[in-house]
């Protein structure tokens, strides 16, 4: 029984969601709904951004329909994606219109994932930093399923421009995602004049909690602070512009998009 | 003289306490002068006069730096608590969850009764399934369900007297207020403004729970406001009763806030005014007609509710005693009204607004064009969280300041759409987003009551869900969405003490007295933290007990 069941798990995910019969006011509902609430993350046509690519033949997470309109509806938990206020008939168009999108792929990534391996632990020296899979520093965001959180477009662009990755603010704080994601860059000088400068893990109203280059955390009451300056927009990451050839940049994203936890 | 007192008073507490059955009830009377017994919480607010005050000063400024917890009481189910705990006596009643009302001891934390039935299930609520308190009344506890009914327990044993339905959740309504016992009856508000429900006031007789009156916060043909709708708007235009109103028993009027005209962002079928939506009613609390109003959003688009608990203040304004009502609306304005007629007195914008040039000498809001949902998107400020929410402000007599929590710096952008009317389904007209980029931020403030003016401020990280305490002491308690209750300096905002409980704060403080030790509670995620003061260490330097 418990087999029979996994082989369905498996074959529900592994198909296509079919698209129920969806009607051309629905179609355009769909649309202007996703335009206004999702293409911010998803990008306008579904090739993905700051959330995943949407164009593609088989979504990751929904195995069916209902499934897809519960995501939408309540969004992930633990996850960036928020919920909405849309009404049920919001929702269908809104899924149906996203299960549209797989009708035309995008191209995600022209590269080959296995060199973009080679890049991440070699040259690219990204897992210094970053943790797949338990392996890696700790400095930045784990990667193990950033292919099932962010698009090719969003990635690449990261890795051009890292300050792009950064939230500009707090007005992003939802419960679901934790603000220790958010790797802001604080500089803080405490009373007796110590420099302390690393990547924000957590903070409140009367404390912050940091971790420096060398991994170490720091934590801070904010009254015993002199000085506490924060980067807003600035990532702590290099630019691999003048790093890595636009090729090996493809093929790291590649690597990028087949990590999915 | 003296002993025939002593004696009527004796007789009194007797007859109290027998027909409790060895525990003190709590007539009218005892609500009434709340003032007189601080050791108490015995309504919603801590008062009929909705000011969230104690006058105990064991914590005080001085004394806050010994406030430790002294117990912790956690609910098996999950789901956070936003509920004010009632005290008498020694026992705090809490609404923990809709669907369980828990009876602790105050001293040590231990429950003493329990009453539990079915969570509700089919309920369409905007917000999810929460309780924001109950209310106590002789020897009966009143609170409500979720699912749209009214409880009356013993208070000494939490068995069920009656239960009456007072909303069908089939078409969009729900209960989540702590009502309101005055008098003889149990006056109960209800939520549903966003699913087009047509809000009322109810009150029910506190012995039988056979409804005394309904009044309609949306005029009827023929009734006075009717005309400040469109066609059949009127039957789908909200003006839910969601919070807890106030009341002067001298005035015998009670002062209930309104909710937002539905559909919420989208005013296309409702033209006019939208009577009494987003206003402030004095009601006649034995005929529930209506004395007065003041609507402080006329056709409101952004679902600026304006249910804030309405605080009842007595001051001379130019030499001359004044009978005042103030709230702190989450329209961004703060507004000083005559409680006798309803007249504007004064107004004064405390949060970062967009909306409105100011107030015009009536305080009617003077609206800036361009500011209405669109298609495309409106940016506004505030966004429709509001620059305050439910969680109650506060007033100290002691320092005359009004305090709350708000937010500053808060813009969404606000889409029209068209939304049908289907019963029971969300009816709101359009939707709300974020703005990445826009920080916003919350606040406690500090206005000064007669002016509205900002004495102080103190930054939180994140926007919080905490009401203010303030007492006698002069601190002021709140809490944190990241979890921290804190106390505050009354007089200059100056952070004075704080607790990590580890869990988002939703809640609103009180304070009362376990024998003769005054303790403060505050409910954080699923648990209800009660603290009082450590003793001081003993000369022999061997510590508290």
């Amino acid at each position: 029984m418990t087999i029979l069941l996994i082989a369905a798990a498996l074959l529900s995910q592994a198909a296509p969601i079919a698209p129920p019969g969806v009607s051309q006011a629905e179609r355009t509902m769909g649309s202007r709904l996703f335009a206004r609430n999702c293409a911010v993350c998803h990008g306008s046509s579904g090739e993905g951004g700051r959330g995943p690519a949407l164009a593609v033949p088989r979504l990751s997470r929904p195995t069916d329909f209902e499934s897809l309109g519960t995501i939408v509806r309540r969004g992930i938990e633990g996850t960036e994606m928020p919920s909405t206020r849309l009404s049920e008939e919001e929702v269908r168009a809104v899924a149906g219109w996203v299960l549209s999108l797989g009708e035309k792929p995008i191209e995600q990534s022209a590269g080959e994932p296995r060199r973009g391996e080679g890049l991440y632990r070699g040259k690219g020296g990204c897992a210094a930093c970053h943790v797949v899979r338990g392996q890696g520093g700790s400095l930045g965001p784990d990667l193990t399923d950033v292919g099932r959180r962010r698009g090719a477009a969003h990635l690449e662009q990261s890795l051009l421009d890292p300050d792009v990755e950064v939230f500009k603010g707090t007005s992003i704080y939802r419960n679901a995602v934790s603000i220790t994601e958010n790797f802001l860059v604080v500089h803080a000088v405490t009373r007796d004049g110590r420099r302390v400068s690393g990547a924000r893990v957590n903070e409140d109203t009367f404390s912050i909690q940091l971790r420096d280059a060398g991994g170490a955390l720091h934590s801070f009451f904010k009254a015993e602070l002199r000085e506490l300056r924060k980067d807003w927009g600035r990532s702590p990451m290099p630019s691999y512009r003048s790093v890595l050839t636009p090729g090996e940049l493809q093929d790291l994203v590649a690597y990028l998009l087949s990590l999915r936890g | 003289m003296t002993r025939i007192l002593a004696a009527a008073l004796l007789a009194s507490v007797a007859a109290q306490i027998a027909a409790a059955g060895g525990q003190r009830t709590v007539p009218y009377e005892r609500i009434r002068d709340a003032a007189r017994e601080p050791a108490n919480w015995l309504t919603y607010s801590g008062s009929y006069r909705g000011s969230r005050h104690s006058a105990l000063t064991e914590i005080n400024r001085d004394t806050v730096g010994r406030l430790a917890p002294v117990w912790v009481y956690q609910t098996r189910e999950p789901g956070a608590i936003e509920s004010t705990p009632l005290v008498v006596d020694g026992v705090i009643y809490l609404t923990e969850h809709p669907h369980i009302i828990t009876a602790l001891d105050a001293k040590t934390g231990r429950p003493v009764w329990q009453y539990r039935r079915p969570p509700a299930k089919g309920v369409v609520g905007c917000c999810g399934p929460v309780n924001r308190g109950a209310a106590v009344l002789d020897d009966t506890l009143y609170a409500s369900t979720y699912d749209g009914r009214l409880l009356a327990l013993d208070l000494r044993t939490g068995s069920l007297r009656w239960d009456v339905e007072v909303v069908d959740p089939a078409t969009g309504h729900s209960l989540t207020a702590a009502p309101l016992a005055v008098k003889d009856k149990v006056v109960v508000g209800v939520s549903g403004g966003e699913f087009g429900i047509r809000g009322h006031l109810d009150a029910y007789d506190a012995k039988t729970g056979t409804r005394a009156w309904r009044l309609w916060t949306i005029p009827g043909p023929g009734e006075p406001g009717h005309d400040t709708w469109t066609g059949d708007s009127w039957k789908t235009g909200g003006a839910a009763t969601w919070l807890t109103g106030s009341f002067d028993p001298d005035l015998n009027l009670l002062y209930w806030g309104t909710g937002n005209p539905a559909p919420d962002y989208n005013g296309d079928d409702r033209a006019g005014d939208n009577l009494y939506s987003n206003s402030l009613l004095a009601i006649d609390v034995d005929r529930g007609v209506i004395r007065w109003h003041f609507q402080y959003t006329p056709h409101d688009l952004h679902d600026w509710d304006s249910n804030q608990v309405p605080i009842l203040i007595d001051a001379p304004i130019d030499g001359r005693p004044r009978k005042l009502v103030v709230q702190a609306n989450r329209n961004g304005f703060y507004y000083v009204l005559d409680r006798e007629t309803g007249g504007f007195v004064r107004g004064a914008q405390f949060a970062k607004q967009t909306w409105a040039e100011g107030l015009d000498p009536k305080g009617r809001p003077i609206r800036r064009p361009g500011t209405a949902p669109t298609e495309r998107g409106t940016v506004v400020y505030p966004g429709l969280a509001g620059a305050t929410n439910w969680f109650s402000p506060s007033y100290s007599p002691v320092t005359g300041l009004v305090y709350l929590q708000a937010r500053e710096d808060y813009a969404q952008t606000f889409y029209k759409a068209t939304t049908p009317y289907e019963a029971g389904k969300h009816f709101e007209g359009g939707n709300t987003r974020e703005i990445p980029g826009i920080e916003h931020r919350g606040v406690v403030k500090a206005l000064d009551a007669m002016s509205g003016t900002v004495r102080w401020q103190f930054d939180l990280f994140a926007p919080a869900y905490s009401g203010v305490l303030s007492t006698a002491g002069n601190l002021v308690f709140g809490g944190t969405r990241e979890g921290t209750v804190f106390a505050l300096d009354a007089l200059n905002g100056a952070p004075l003490w704080r607790f990590m409980t580890g869990a988002p704060i939703s809640a609103d403080p009180v304070s009362f007295e376990v024998e003769g030790r005054q303790h403060i509670a505050l409910s954080a995620g699923q648990a209800l933290f009660v603290f009082a003061l450590q003793p001081l260490p003993r000369a022999d330097g061997r510590g508290g007990p």
